[in-house]
């Protein structure tokens, strides 16, 4: 379980990372909601699952639906 | 130069986070109110679900905020993206594929169902109504990316949610009148585990599933009307 832990604990310190760097903002929305979705695993995994689900369906869905949105209607690269 | 004093501050800031957190001990329980819910809870209120107890009964009031402040920037995103509704000519949207349009066809019903699932067993298993409230406006969500043409109607949205935020207080003011206190559990508590329980806790919950799912799902209407 700890390993589980760790590996997932590095997977989302990569994809926020990612976020950061990657140009394609669209690519950085879905490395923000991958942070969200492990951010509920671990959640579950601490023994909160409400919080794991709020943070499920607010920080990976709706977040993640609303920064499309509002990519499409901005500009889709970075300078 | 600024790069230089950006990053001196981060460090300053890290170092305060790491001092100040490394004297507290995670996972060992040194506040007495935390056992007190833990031990009382199920007897007091009725609710199987601790967090619930928390949330709807001891701290109620504080929900009261939580959802004023959904409901203050709902009003505020609507005054800035509300007032202007008009596609530009020439502007072509493009239609969503065979397989968006059929998962997301697929998928609204049982979205909704769980979403109603999760805020009316607030009181008995994990979740409550700013949960289940999130998974119904993923719901319309889909919906708007699937289904093209079809919107939720803004009034009845507004009706939902005014009705959702008035259930609360008006359970709250009668708990004054009847007991001692704001949201004084008036309604009989019933037998832990059932889901006619915990007296007003599911209906507050059911209330404030209904204003958030409204509330969210109105947000995204508005984001998306410009977009179609």
């Amino acid at each position: 379980m700890e390993i589980v832990i760790l590996i997932l604990v590095f997977l989302m310190i990569v994809s926020a990372i990612a976020a950061l760097i990657f140009k394609d903002l669209m690519n950085a929305v879905i490395a923000s909601c991958v942070v969200s979705l492990i951010a509920a695993v671990l959640f579950y995994f601490l023994q909160a699952p409400d919080v794991a689900m709020a943070e499920a369906a607010i920080g990976a869905a709706l977040v993640t639906g609303i920064f499309v949105i509002a990519v499409k209607r901005t500009k889709r690269f970075e300078e | 130069m600024r790069k230089l004093i950006s990053l001196i501050l981060l460090v300053i800031i890290a170092g305060g986070i790491v001092l100040s957190l490394k004297e507290i001990p995670f996972g060992i329980s040194k506040i007495k109110i935390g056992d007190y819910y833990i031990k009382k809870g199920i007897e007091e209120t009725g609710a199987t679900n601790i967090v619930t107890s928390v949330v709807v009964s001891y701290r109620g009031f504080d929900t009261l905020g939580e959802i004023t402040i959904l409901f203050t920037a709902a009003i505020g995103l609507s005054a800035v993206l509300g007032t202007y509704r008009k596609r530009k000519a020439g502007e072509k949207v493009e239609p969503p594929s065979f397989i968006v349009k059929t998962g997301c066809r697929f998928l609204f019903p049982i979205l909704l169902l769980v979403g109603a699932y999760i805020f009316i067993h607030g009181h008995l298993t994990p979740g409550g109504g700013f949960q289940g409230g999130a998974i119904i406006a993923s719901a319309f969500l889909l919906m708007y990316l699937g289904c093209e043409g079809k919107r939720i109607n803004e009034n009845t949205s507004i009706v939902v949610e005014v009705l959702g935020a008035l259930t609360f207080i008006v359970l709250g003011i009668i708990g004054l009148t009847i007991g001692k206190d704001f949201l004084f559990n008036f309604l009989p508590k019933g037998e832990p585990n059932t889901l006619l329980s915990a007296g007003i806790i599911p209906v507050i919950y059911i209330a404030i599933g209904f204003k958030v799912g409204s509330e969210l799902a109105g947000i995204i209407d508005h984001l998306i009307e410009k977009n179609q």
